[in-house]
């Protein structure tokens, strides 16, 4: 099967049944979608599929056959981090950093669709990333800051 | 292990006291030529590193480095800066503070100090990174260790130049020549060096001339976690590497009857090991491996095992009763506050990869205690501590849930059957079920005081959650407090501040129930009862920032505070809840209990000189949204020896919709050492919020966590 992943095309041979988490981090190495749960439900392997978080852990591979899978090794662009990147750095928007990852790309898949968030908006878009180390305030006004909005 | 070894470590860390978790029936050298040349400075141990000398296992054997030395720094002949520390980075940020500790004594940029750390063997001995001591005893030995490179770079320059050492200064990044105005880099001096020293250290920068340390230097490897490139345990691989998992008993202390293997056995590839009650599997990836894992049979048997509905009256049922203070006062208060297991949930599961080459073990893992794993590991393989390194990359958080090393025995016993480098990482549910728990407890208080609110006696007994925290900061003429433990129903451990936070929620509560009974404010009332100043500032600061007595509490909104001290650090903290009704799921549903919302926290904090007043204010902030959970919601269900909530979907965490507003004072105390600040944040926050909920309602919850399914009115 052929995916798509940071805009560079791979031939596979794997079970159509595998979870695309897993088909990222050990067939292809692309490490910075995590395991949290494999359930859906703590957001750490969130990767983007035509733009849209997605749950890699329990997406099949066969789905996403052909489409533009965006994982956070492919977010900078030639060696210039993506605004958020850049403003989870300004907002010590991290700890441990573990879901970072994945909170990054859930937030850029908010602003692609919403480049002018609300505080509600950005809590909503969020809830089913989990961090932790407890850095939601940070990770809030990361967001607003890529937004353009105020600096926190 | 030893006594004179146990002294330092808390009573409650049960995890580090712990038999062996399997019994496998398994059939000086020149340590500094790995550095290479340029300069290397030795620290010697003194009597304060020697705190750090302890642990499970972690006894004074033969080792491959040189047991004597406290940290160790070397200059390479390009003026690269390398300095090794038996620490490690699970989110709490000192492999940055370290740096800055460093840095600030070599007069250097922070991005010139490169830290090598967790590696059992290349980095000094280290019991373990709990207990918020890296700053208080970490940071003083890297700040020795590094003015005593500076004043050995002054050495290299006085004899290279032929001038006084005192008319040579080390500044920015650089060594110069006062007469001569000659300035020149570190490598220039080190280069063709071959030259190790071992030193007592030099005198060290004080608070009140830090130039770097103090500052809000940003997290150095950031960079590295928001672009994916940072390898924690679980994304590293090594050459021809499996799969493995362990095969879960069906409930907790079961032993294996039956086991049948033959259909796993027939998948391509497959590897099924038994050793003992010990079962596990081995595959090329993890689609294969949970298929192998679910074909094997097994049966298993188990005595009857307590379950969390009788938990409090187990926890006490099997302990001598102490007996009731008796004294006399104008007004007496009887109370019991109850805490549940709760779960660390690092989102990083316990994760290992172990590789055999030629009989030593080298296993990646993420653990707090390096150097206790390796024991671990030499004792349950037999092996002497030299054949096992033991390297932990930077972590997916820990919160005093990994100091024990289960997930590195597992995938060492995998590897070795299989004979190729095996990773193992836990999943979710094996996280939530097979790691240890911060304990549960029943706490009794029993207090007298004046019916002018002066406290005259405090008799409080806790049992098995706890003595961190247990001393009462009040001033109390007849006070007790004894801790009683007690054989736990589950596996029980460390968790971020101990029982601290069980202990202050209960002394806390226990405080405004005593203002009520006198008709006093519960700011007024604890600074009547408080002489200690570093807890009265910032238990004042928290209620400044706050606003306290301005809000007016409603039959649905309420105002709390609380406060504490504990390792080093004081905390205050002010805490606003609104009483909200739950969302309307249907004409069909019954009502559900009404929510409390935490709406505003002010959390004012004070641990000496700070280092680092960003990542300050982050830590305190996670503490408080950690707080939140175990403070509202967060609690071990189980019946029979099984977890009977080990998913997020059932054991519910502090998510954004739970986020309140918080705001935190940050206390500079430049005329006193550094304390750590990971942990002791988090001891204010339930009690606060138990306050306000008992100022908005009148009802007084005396049971962490206090609205597992709502708000419900205690009798």
């Amino acid at each position: 099967m052929e995916l798509v992943v940071n805009q560079k095309h791979y031939r596979l041979l794997v079970d159509p049944a595998r979870m695309l988490l897993w088909v990222l981090r050990d067939e292809l190495e692309l490490t910075g979608a995590k395991y949290g749960c494999g359930e859906g439900q703590c957001g750490a392997c969130t990767v983007l599929i035509e733009g849209a978080p997605v749950r890699s852990c329990i997406t099949p591979v066969s789905g996403v056959v052909g489409k533009q899978i965006t994982t956070i090794e492919g977010l900078a662009q030639n060696g210039k981090l993506h605004p958020l990147q850049d403003a989870f750095l300004q907002a010590d928007a991290l700890q441990c950093g573990y879901c970072t990852p994945g909170m990054i790309l859930s937030g850029v898949g908010l602003l692609q669709k919403t480049p002018q968030p609300s505080e509600p908006e950005i809590r909503r878009a969020l809830q089913g990333n989990v961090c932790r180390c407890g850095t939601y305030p940070r990770i809030i006004a990361a967001v607003q800051m890529a937004a353009g909005g105020r600096n926190a | 292990m030893p006594e004179s070894m146990t002294r330092a470590i808390e009573q409650e860390r049960y995890e580090l006291f712990e038999a062996p978790a399997y019994g496998f029936e398994l059939e000086r050298r020149d340590f500094f030529k790995f550095m290479g040349a340029g300069l290397v400075l030795l620290l010697a141990l003194d009597s304060a590193a020697t705190a750090q000398e302890s642990g499970r296992g972690a006894a004074m054997r033969p080792d491959a480095r040189p047991p004597e030395l406290a940290a160790w720094l070397r200059i390479g002949e390009d003026g690269a800066i390398f300095v090794y520390t038996g620490k490690t980075e699970v989110g709490q940020n000192i492999r940055t503070s370290l740096a800055q500790a460093v840095a600030e004594e070599l007069r250097v940029p922070l991005g010139s100090v490169q830290l090598v750390m967790a590696d059992t063997d290349l980095t000094p001995y280290d019991m373990g990174t709990f207990g918020s001591r890296t700053t208080p005893l970490m940071a003083p030995q890297m700040k020795k260790v590094g003015a005593a490179a500076r004043e050995a770079l002054i050495d290299l320059a006085a004899s290279q130049w032929k001038v006084d050492r005192s008319s040579i200064t080390v500044a920015d990044g650089k060594v110069k020549n006062n007469a001569s105005g000659e300035s020149v880099e570190f490598g220039h001096l080190t280069r063709g060096q071959n030259l190790v020293k071992t030193v007592d250290g030099a005198a060290v920068t004080p608070p009140s001339e830090w130039t770097l340390e103090g500052t809000s230097a940003p997290k150095v490897n950031a960079r590295d976690m928001v672009t994916g490139a940072h390898r924690y345990t679980s994304d590293l691989t090594r050459p021809g590497m499996l799969h493995g998992r362990v095969l879960r008993p069906s409930t907790f202390k079961a032993k294996l009857v039956s086991f049948d293997a033959r259909e796993a056995g027939e998948i391509p590839d497959v590897v099924v090991v038994r050793d003992g009650d010990f079962v596990g599997a081995v595959a090329p990836d993890e689609t294969t491996l949970r298929k192998a894992i679910g074909a094997i049979k097994t049966e298993w048997s188990a005595h009857l095992q307590p379950s969390s509905k009788e938990l409090f009256h187990y926890l006490k049922k099997n302990v001598p009763q102490p007996a009731r203070a008796d004294f006399e006062a104008d007004h007496k208060l009887d109370a019991t506050y109850t805490v549940a297991y709760i779960a660390h949930v690092p989102l990083e599961p316990r994760a290992a990869i172990a590789e055999w080459n030629d009989g030593k073990l080298t296993v990646w893992t993420g653990t707090q205690r390096p150097w206790g794993v390796k024991a671990e590991l030499a004792e349950t393989f037999k092996l002497p501590e030299e054949r096992v390194r033991v390297i932990v990359p930077d972590t997916g958080s820990a919160y005093g849930g990994k100091h024990t090393g289960e997930a590195a025995i597992e995938a060492a016993r995998l590897a070795k059957a299989a004979n190729r480098p095996v990773k193992l990482i836990w999943s979710r549910e094996e996280e939530f079920t097979w790691a240890y728990f911060r304990p549960a407890g029943v706490i009794d208080i029993r207090s007298g005081m004046t019916r002018n609110g002066l406290i005259t006696a405090w008799q409080f007994d806790n049992y098995n959650s706890g003595p961190s925290g247990i001393e009462t900061p009040y001033d109390i003429p007849n006070h007790t407090a004894q801790f009683y433990p007690v054989d736990s129903p589950l596996r029980q451990g460390s968790y971020r501040g101990l029982a601290a936070t069980a202990n202050h929620f209960a002394r806390e509560s226990h405080m405004d129930d005593l203002a009520a009974a006198v008709g006093a404010d519960p700011l007024e009332f604890r600074l009547k009862n408080l002489r200690n100043e570093r807890l009265r500032a910032v238990l004042q600061a928290a209620a400044e920032k706050f606003g306290w007595g301005k809000g007016k509490p409603t039959a649905d909104r309420g105002f709390g505070l609380a406060c504490g001290m504990e390792k080093g650090g004081y905390v205050g903290t002010c805490a606003e809840i609104s009483i909200v009704p739950s969302e309307f799921l249907g004409a069909e549903v019954t009502p559900a209990p009404p929510r409390v919302r935490i709406e505003r926290v002010v959390t004012a904090f004070e641990c000496g000189a700070i280092v680092n007043p960003e990542h300050l204010k982050n830590q305190i902030e996670g503490s408080m949204v950690m707080a939140i959970g175990g403070a509202l919601f967060e609690a071990v269900d189980f019946s029979n020896g099984r977890i009977l909530n080990p998913h997020f979907a059932s054991y519910r965490v502090p998510r954004f919709s739970d986020l309140p507003l918080i705001e935190t004072v940050l206390v500079d105390r430049k005329d006193l050492p550094s304390a750590g600040a990971g942990e002791t944040p988090i001891v204010g926050l339930a009690p606060a919020v138990g306050n306000a909920i008992f100022q908005a309602t009148g009802s007084r919850i005396r049971s962490l966590p206090m609205a597992p399914k709502g708000f419900v009115k205690s009798l």
